[in-house]
């Protein structure tokens, strides 16, 4: 049966940047593991001489004209910004 | 008096086109159905002021962005967030003249069969308030059903327009992945998503569709559609229609729900369709495994962009790193969390072949059942979803249980194609949906279909209690 531990909890999480409390690690990983064990169906089939569909239509190289056209306004580049410092986002020490 | 739960785009457009009411009556007549009914039934997230004009109004599912509008996708993480720029979508309804109602409740980032995952709290079926409206377009579905709306658009991606239009009673298109520009929709999943019309009939679902349909410069996905025709046949003379065994028989599709869909297919070979047996033997079985494994890994990747830089929420944190991990633990609800994990561990070292490699090749398998079958049909037909609306609280805590409500649409979102439902009739004093499906860029013969289907069934899609 598919599983997942709760130290992979932790490293999807960690992975994912998604900080999650002692509750939810243990919620998840139930949750999870069901999830994984249903899709893990997929392993049944052998499918090794079929190409993998990556998007369902036949398009490719969408080319536009490279030249320049309006674009936002720094004021609403910034309009939604949680922290701003002159002409830059501002965040915390890395 | 305007009657907003019986009045159709089409029949709006004539009363202001014959100078019969005013843009302000009609607007205001909205808003005041809204103020009456929205406190019990949540389908907007943010009601609009009359902007003025003569355009018919229109409801946006909370995903499409509307500049200067709330933009939500459902979720705490953009509940500050106000757009910008409009969507593709939304500009095309504007230069139609189409007047903005207001933004309609979804589950969070369109992840979800019922809009309980909404960070809002959940919409409630105008058919039974006990009962939920379906989703993730649960808000657009409860809005246009329940008289909020004349029409509305949502998004699909494994079935959210077409299963709250089953539960509520009305019509939803998925259009063909590739025909409706997703420039400034919030993203889930990219080889999936798709923006399309939520309304009381076909007409109007085609009329909607040819506003919003066509190639975007913004959208590199988009292609040229094929010239939009509005139905106006009552009989389906030479349509092959295939009824795929395992999608009418699957386990656990209320007998109710069969018997109405039946019904309605011998409606159509009275109407002079020629219906036949088919099979989609692996479609079906392996569907929503592919999809579950497909849609997470790239909402895992859509949904890095929010990081409390630039846009949404920030929460504190000694150092960046803290900050973005504290913003995502507190801004995302349970089901992207879980979503976007599941779509982590999936494409994460070790397990791509394995996950993700593989039900991009389940979908080929997909892909090819589908167009075995439309080499001998035009349309296939089954019921949209397996049971009629469900308990709020029903499925809540159940995830896996939840994801089985897609069962039936998700197969043709793999294969990028067309699909409609169209309510034919009750069950237990709840609306039944069936599902049209065409080949690619088949519009066109779907609304033929259902606009013959819907004549012959006359389905009242007021809710009985609103009567």
């Amino acid at each position: 049966m598919a599983g997942i531990s709760k130290e992979e909890v932790l490293h999807v999480a960690r992975l994912a940047r998604l900080e999650l409390t002692d509750e939810e690690v243990g919620r998840f990983q139930e949750q999870l593991s069901a999830i994984i064990e249903a899709i893990s169906k997929v392993s049944e089939l052998d499918l090794s001489d079929v190409e993998p569909t990556a998007h369902p239509l036949e398009i490719a190289n969408t080319w536009a004209e490279d030249e320049p056209r309006p674009s936002l306004t720094l004021e609403e580049v910034f309009a939604n910004a949680p922290d701003r410092e002159d002409d830059y986002f501002k965040v915390p020490p890395a | 008096m305007i009657d907003t739960l019986r009045l159709t785009a089409e029949g709006a457009k004539q009363l202001l086109d014959t100078k019969e009411i005013s843009g302000a009556e009609l607007f205001a007549a909205y808003l005041a159905a809204i103020g009456e009914r929205d406190p019990e039934l949540h389908a907007y997230l943010h009601v609009c002021d009359d902007p003025g004009g003569d355009g018919i109004p229109i409801a946006l599912k909370d995903v499409i962005g509307t500049k200067g509008v709330p933009t939500t996708a459902g979720s705490k993480i953009l509940e500050s967030y106000v757009p910008v720029f409009d969507s593709t979508v939304a500009a095309r309804c504007k230069e139609h003249g189409l007047r903005l109602l207001g933004k309609t409740n979804t589950d969070e980032f369109a992840m979800g069969s019922s809009t309980e995952n909404s960070a809002y709290g959940p919409s409630h079926n105008p058919w039974d308030p006990t009962r939920v409206p379906g989703g993730s377009g649960g808000g657009s579905a409860a809005a246009v059903s329940g008289g909020l709306a004349p029409w509305a658009l949502g998004s699909d991606t494994g079935g959210s327009i077409k299963q709250p239009a089953a539960l509520c009673g009305h019509v939803g298109l998925r259009p063909t992945y590739g025909t409706v520009s997703r420039f400034g929709v919030v993203a889930f999943a990219s080889s999936l998503d798709q923006v399309g019309p939520v309304a009381k009939n076909v007409r109007d679902c085609a009329y909607l569709y040819s506003i919003i349909a066509g190639r975007d410069e913004n959208d590199s996905t988009t292609v040229e559609v094929p010239a939009v025709e509005l139905p106006t046949a009552d009989d389906l003379k030479g349509l092959r229609i295939g009824v795929p065994k395992e999608m009418n028989e699957a386990e656990g599709i209320e007998p109710g729900v069969t018997a109405a869909v039946r019904a309605a297919i011998e409606l159509a070979e009275s109407l002079g369709a020629e219906v036949g047996e088919c099979s989609l033997p692996r479609s079906v079985e392996y569907g929503v495994a592919c999809y579950y494994l497909v849609a997470p890994a790239e909402a895992s990747s859509n949904l890095g962009r929010y990081d409390g830089v630039r846009y949404g929420l920030r929460s504190d944190g000694a150092d960046f790193r803290e900050m973005l991990m504290n913003t995502r633990h507190d801004g995302f609800g349970d089901e992207p969390k879980r979503r976007i994990m599941i779509g982590t561990y999936a494409l994460s070292s070790g397990y791509y072949d394995a996950y993700y490699g593989k039900a991009q090749r389940v979908r080929t398998m997909i892909r090819n059942e589908h167009a075995e079958v439309f080499e001998k049909f035009d349309l296939i037909v089954s019921p949209t979803s397996p049971t009629v609306a469900f308990k709020l609280g029903e499925k809540a805590g159940n995830p896996l249980a939840m994801y089985l409500n897609d069962l039936l649409t998700i197969p043709s979102c793999m294969a990028g194609l067309p699909g409609m439902n169209i309510p034919v009739g009750l069950s237990e004093g709840l609306p039944v949906g069936l599902q049209l499906i065409g080949p690619q860029f088949s519009e066109n013969a779907l609304f033929r279909a259902g606009h013959a289907l819907e004549q012959a069934i006359g389905f009242d899609g007021v809710p009985e209690r609103l009567r």
